[in-house]
């Protein structure tokens, strides 16, 4: 049993003045779904792109079932289905055609039953026929991910799948990621700079900013580090601050506004926060700690 | 054997697109209007050529009016704007796909660089000889068909050249094989600028604009050119096909059934395009292998 | 002028009295005036420096006294127009001339009378006329013929089968051709560099046609309705 299905080591890309990708490194198990988070120009998707051979790396070194990309490309992409962006697919030609050509260059000589069979997973077997240009944002992004699951693969790269969806299509698209991982055993590696999306759906995290590794790691630990971030909100913020500067195990204590303020400590001692405030004779009005990825990005980033 | 996958996808695609029976469907209309007006206004087309002669000599123009006369008039009139039409194909075959996103898709998936630029030229040239083909129809079969079929005669600048009527047939599918080689060429081009581009207008602008160019550096005929540019560019060698129809007399001006004049100079003529449309491949397929596929 | 100039030649010595050239040549129009009409077939070779043709089958038809029409039946062929030329009536068919004998000259191997003749009429095409009479077969072997318009048509015939008539098996009509050129731009010509050593396309130029009768059927009736 293989557990790692991507290895990424020190992988760098730059275009002219632009280092898009650097030193990156992770690894992506078996069967997770892992999300690939970054904002707009992170690199995500050089990275993607160095993946599935469209971008040629400078450095570094990528395997994918455990075969060095470089010298097995043909047989690790037979293996693996992809969506890049949005693809507006070849428009001239019906859902079918497209479905059957996708299928044909993944090697695949699928039958008509299968083809359709395939569009009916993505809701499109009725309008099969049509001409894609007649399609919604929508239907074309469900196309995209009967293209590239029509030849079954094990590794399914989706590279900002949710872009441009309406909220059903978000969700309908978010269900279909948890399906293939839960249900098909695939393992998907899936970008975005839509974090919520991610938390809902991620069992794994890569987090990166400026082509770099900001993080990496199961989910929950993201979530629940032991150190956190920490919301206080008091009245008198100056005496708080003033309090909590005196121990050793508050750290990065900065004023939110005017009656919040953010730090980081053990998630453990919130106990012992109360009690030191409230001995210090403040006034607590709430203690959060910060949970949501969505901050705890924005916190790692430092945006 | 996945060539021939790709292959098949490439010409599916043409086929299936609007834009490839435009293409068609310009060259059946073309061919009927010049049918139409050779047939209305056959002798004053003629007349074009033969004013000069009119005192000394009696036209036949009504036996000169026959079928194959107006296809080699259609193939003058017609082979010089076909390479937009090629162009309109060719193209797009890179960029076009860059612009609807499909590119990333087919890169990723698990065949060759170099196959995909092969059966890419490899449909275009199909694509080129299907027009040919559909133009012979028309044009040839379809002239013959309103017009009849008789001796040929084929004016050039300093001479006109007759040539009997069984002596016609070949050289109008020697013409048109080697208006295929010539349109290949364009193809191979237009393909080499469409790996160049992201969007389709681009390359298809680009292939007219050098056709364009080196059809009036051709035509302006100073020695500056004629030396240097021309017998190296494609466009001078494109005519080739017109070669089939200059035919070779013997000494007494007797014309030789059979025979072509110079025959060498069209040998060279196919191998400079062979040359053009080999340099033309092997650059787009050198560059496309290389390429990172940002679109 | 011209006047003068036959007076010069009538004066000249040792030349046949003008009136015993004259009996010749109506000797030799009556044995061609047999021949009512013809039609015939034959052979035609285009030596012109701007054609280049095959040799084409012909038909000719003639009519007296003076109708003349060839023609490429199945193919295509430029005939030149002075080809009526070829009809030997043209010239005997003259009523008002003058004619002197300037000698004798080998045509084909023949001994041949060289007669000039001199139309005295403005309204005859024929401006002067040289024919070179074989006195035993009373033949025309060769004629020159200056034409007011379309200049200077030469002549050379063969006879063997039709002699009896006055119809050749063989002519060779050469004739002045105009430049062929045809505007630039009005064809873009493939250059496949045959046309570069052809430097001696400057003056005056000739053509020459040569027909070759293969057939033919005399004195059948010719309708008139063929000259239109």
């Amino acid at each position: 049993m293989m557990n790692t299905i991507i290895r990424v080591k020190n992988l760098s890309k730059r275009f002219g003045d632009l280092q898009a990708v650097d030193q990156l490194s992770f690894s992506v198990s078996a069967g997770e779904v892992y999300g690939f988070l970054g904002q707009n120009g992170a690199g995500k998707s050089t990275t993607i792109r160095m993946l599935l051979t469209l971008i040629e790396p400078d450095e570094g070194e990528i395997e994918i079932f455990g075969l060095n990309l470089r010298q097995h490309r043909k047989e690790i992409l037979k293996r693996t289905g992809a969506v890049i962006e949005r693809p507006d697919l070849y428009k001239y030609l019906s859902a079918f055609d497209n479905l059957r050509i996708f299928a044909r260059l993944s090697g695949m000589k699928a039958s008509r039953k299968q083809l359709m069979d395939q569009l009916e997973m993505v809701g499109l077997a009725e309008r099969a026929n049509s001409r894609v240009k007649t399609y919604s944002q929508g239907m074309k992004q469900r196309l995209g991910l009967a293209c590239a699951l029509v030849h079954d693969p094990g590794l399914i790269i989706l590279d900002e799948p949710t872009n441009g969806l309406d909220p059903q299509g978000i969700a309908e698209m978010r269900e279909m990621i948890i399906r293939l991982s839960r249900d098909g055993g695939k393992t998907l590696l899936v970008s975005s700079h839509l974090l919520s999306e991610m938390e809902m759906m991620a069992s794994s995290l890569l987090i990166i900013d400026n082509g770099r590794k900001v993080a990496e790691g199961k989910l929950d630990e993201l979530l629940n580090p032991k150190t956190a971030l920490v919301e206080l909100a008091v009245t008198d913020t100056r005496a708080a601050r003033q309090l909590l500067g005196q121990t050793d195990w508050i750290h990065n204590i900065h004023e939110k506004s005017i009656r919040l303020l953010r730090f980081e400590m053990e998630k453990s001692r919130i106990p012992e926060l109360t009690r030191l405030l409230v001995s210090g004779g403040l006034d607590i009005q709430s203690i959060r700690p910060v949970h949501s990825l969505e901050e705890y990005f924005l916190a790692q980033t430092g945006k | 054997m996945m060539f021939i996958t790709l292959l098949r996808i490439e010409l599916f695609k043409i086929f299936k697109r609007p834009r490839t029976y435009i293409a068609f469907g310009a060259i059946a209309m073309i061919v009927l209007l010049v049918q139409l007006a050779l047939k209305v206004n056959g002798k004053d087309f003629i007349q074009l050529y033969t004013d000069s002669q009119s005192d000394t000599f009696e036209i036949p123009y009504e036996s000169m009016n026959n079928g194959y006369f107006v296809c080699v008039a259609v193939l003058h009139m017609i082979l010089i704007h076909v390479p937009l039409l090629v162009a309109l194909i060719a193209g797009d075959m890179i960029s076009g796909e860059a612009g609807l996103g499909t590119l990333r898709l087919v890169v990723g998936k698990p065949i060759g660089r170099t196959e995909l630029i092969l059966s890419k030229f490899m449909a275009s040239t199909i694509y080129v000889v299907m027009l040919l083909v559909w133009m012979a129809i028309f044009a040839l079969f379809g002239s013959i068909l309103l017009f009849g079929s008789g001796d040929l005669v084929v004016f050039r600048e300093e001479n006109m050249h007759l040539m009997n009527q069984q002596d016609v047939l070949w050289r109008f599918f020697a013409a048109f094989v080697f208006a295929a080689l010539a349109l290949t060429t364009i193809a191979a081009m237009a393909l080499m600028f469409s790996a160049f581009s992201e969007n389709s207008l681009g390359p298809i602008v680009a292939t007219v604009c050098v056709v364009i160019v080196f059809t009036i550096v051709q035509q302006l005929k100073v020695p500056l050119f004629e030396q240097t540019i021309n017998p190296w560019s494609f466009t001078t060698h494109m005519l080739g096909w017109k070669g089939f129809f200059y035919v070779e007399k013997t000494a007494e001006g007797v014309t030789i059934d059979g025979s072509v004049e110079n025959p060498a100079s069209l040998v060279k003529s196919a191998g400079v395009l062979l040359g053009y449309i080999l340099l033309f491949l092997t650059v787009t397929v050198q560059y496309f292998k290389r390429k990172d596929i940002l679109s | 002028m011209r006047k003068l100039l036959v007076f010069a030649a009538i004066l000249l010595p040792a030349l046949l009295p003008a009136q015993d050239v004259k009996e010749l040549l109506q000797k030799v129009k009556d044995k061609y005036d047999q021949v009512k009409d013809y039609t015939a077939e034959g052979k035609l070779k285009t030596n012109v420096l701007f054609i280049k043709a095959p040799v084409a089958t012909v038909k000719i038809w003639y009519k007296k006294p003076d109708k003349i029409k060839i023609k490429n039946e199945k193919g295509v062929s430029f005939i030149p127009k002075g080809s009526v030329n070829i009809n030997m009536n043209n010239v005997l068919g003259l009523s008002n001339y003058e004619a002197i004998v300037s000698g004798t000259e080998k045509v084909g191997g023949t001994d041949c009378k060289v007669i000039k003749i001199f139309p005295l009429s403005d309204e005859d095409n024929i401006s002067r006329a040289t024919l070179y009479v074989d006195e035993q077969q009373l033949l025309v072997k060769r004629s020159v013929i200056s034409t007011r318009e379309n200049g200077t048509y030469e002549l050379v015939m063969q006879y063997k089968q039709y002699a009896a008539y006055g119809l050749p098996d063989k002519v060779e009509l050469t004739f002045n051709t105009r430049d062929y050129k045809l505007p630039k731009g009005i064809s873009i010509d493939y250059d496949n560099g045959a046309d570069k050593d052809k430097k001696e396309r400057t003056g005056p130029k000739k053509g020459k046609v040569e027909i070759v009768y293969t057939k033919y059927t005399i004195n059948k009736g010719v309708p008139d309705s063929i000259f239109n």
